[in-house]
């Protein structure tokens, strides 16, 4: 466990230091989740070293968001009059875009002779 | 004895209390999730957040006392997002063979997500100010904070619409993609990475891994493609 949390830290890091080295726009975890997925491609034997703890970390994701939700509550105010507006946008636009998302996902595999995989 | 005020005050400066406040309020959550039979309106997230919320209130802790003790538990999304790699990988084959549709997917669900938000407020007369932080709502906070930054947008708004957003989104994928009776799990765990980044993932591990894994992939395609989509068009728009 702590071999898997020293990787997954070093590739955090190493995320971060690239993404500001270089400047670019996305933020360092993702970066580093990008330089894991490529180690992986080059060393395969690492995965099964990492699973375990990765398993524990993503069956409990949710719970990782749950400080910035509560901090979420104390700013609603600050939509103040627009509250409306913005709520109504929000939740018509993420219902689009999943059905979208998901709509084209499905019509794109069939064109594409992809199909379902089991 | 001591009273219990003498006892409070030493701990309401200890990170102790609120770290367990948090981990007891999610694990509440869960049971009542899993009581409800895992139905997407009984949110885990959702019940911890207004238990914690209602805690913070009645006790009178000001928000930056009680992250003091969560920020342990906030700092792990880092690690975590790195460990999605792992599902990833193991999902290679499959992802590959979803190359086509999981880019076609990608771009009509960012755009889709970014240009619907933007039409509906702007026709319902939301401000400039507001309307930058909704155009990256969709992407990981980090990110879409970044992208508002840039445009002169401001941060804590931007979390409150990314965050309110992957709640939309974890609430309402199951019911809608079972209305919309598409039943493939990589297409459901896409779509819902793209347009509920992190909290539409962690509900897509709940319900399959192979959506899960997906929709790992499209939360971190996204993160890339938002970056890029969303100041375009904020740029029509003024």
């Amino acid at each position: 466990m702590i071999h898997a949390i020293a990787t997954l830290l070093v590739f955090q890091l190493a995320g971060e230091v690239a993404g500001r080295a270089l400047a670019l726009p996305v933020p360092g975890p993702v970066l580093g989740l990008a330089l894991l997925f490529a180690a992986l491609a080059l060393l395969p034997r690492m995965a099964g070293m990492l699973a375990p703890t990765a398993g524990v970390l993503l069956a409990h994701l949710s719970l990782l968001f749950v400080p910035a939700g509560v901090g979420v509550v104390g700013h609603l105010d600050r939509l103040g009059a627009e509250a409306g507006p913005v709520v109504l946008a929000l939740a018509l636009s993420t219902a689009l875009a999943i059905a979208v998302g998901a709509g084209v996902f499905v019509a794109v595999a069939r064109l594409t002779g992809g199909g379902r995989d089991a | 004895m001591r009273d219990f005020a003498e006892i409070w005050s030493y701990l309401a400066g200890t990170p102790l209390i609120w770290l367990t406040a948090t981990l007891v309020a999610y694990a509440l959550g869960d049971a009542a999730a899993r009581l409800a039979g895992r139905a997407a309106a009984v949110n885990p997230v959702l019940i911890a957040v207004a238990l914690l919320a209602a805690l913070l209130w009645v006790s009178d802790t000001p928000y930056p006392v009680y992250f003091e003790g969560a920020q342990f538990v906030h700092f792990l999304l880092g690690p975590a997002t790195v460990a999605l790699a792992i599902p990833l990988h193991a999902a290679l084959p499959e992802l590959r063979r979803a190359a086509l549709p999981v880019l076609a997917a990608l771009f009509a669900g960012s755009l889709t997500a970014i240009a619907s938000a933007l039409g509906i407020a702007l026709a319902l007369g939301v401000g400039s100010e507001t309307l930058i932080a909704l155009a990256p709502k969709s992407t990981t906070a980090p990110v879409a904070i970044g992208i508002a930054e840039t445009l002169g947008g401001s941060p804590t708004l931007t979390a409150v619409l990314v965050i309110a957003t992957g709640l939309f989104g974890a609430v309402m994928a199951t019911p809608l993609l079972n209305a919309l009776r598409i039943r493939d799990w990589r297409a459901r765990g896409l779509a819902v990475g793209v347009a509920a980044h992190g909290l539409g993932t962690a509900r897509a591990f709940q319900v399959h891994p192979q959506a899960g894994s997906f929709a790992g992939l499209g939360m971190g395609l996204n993160a890339v493609l938002t970056a890029l989509l969303a100041p375009l068009a904020l740029g029509l728009i003024r």
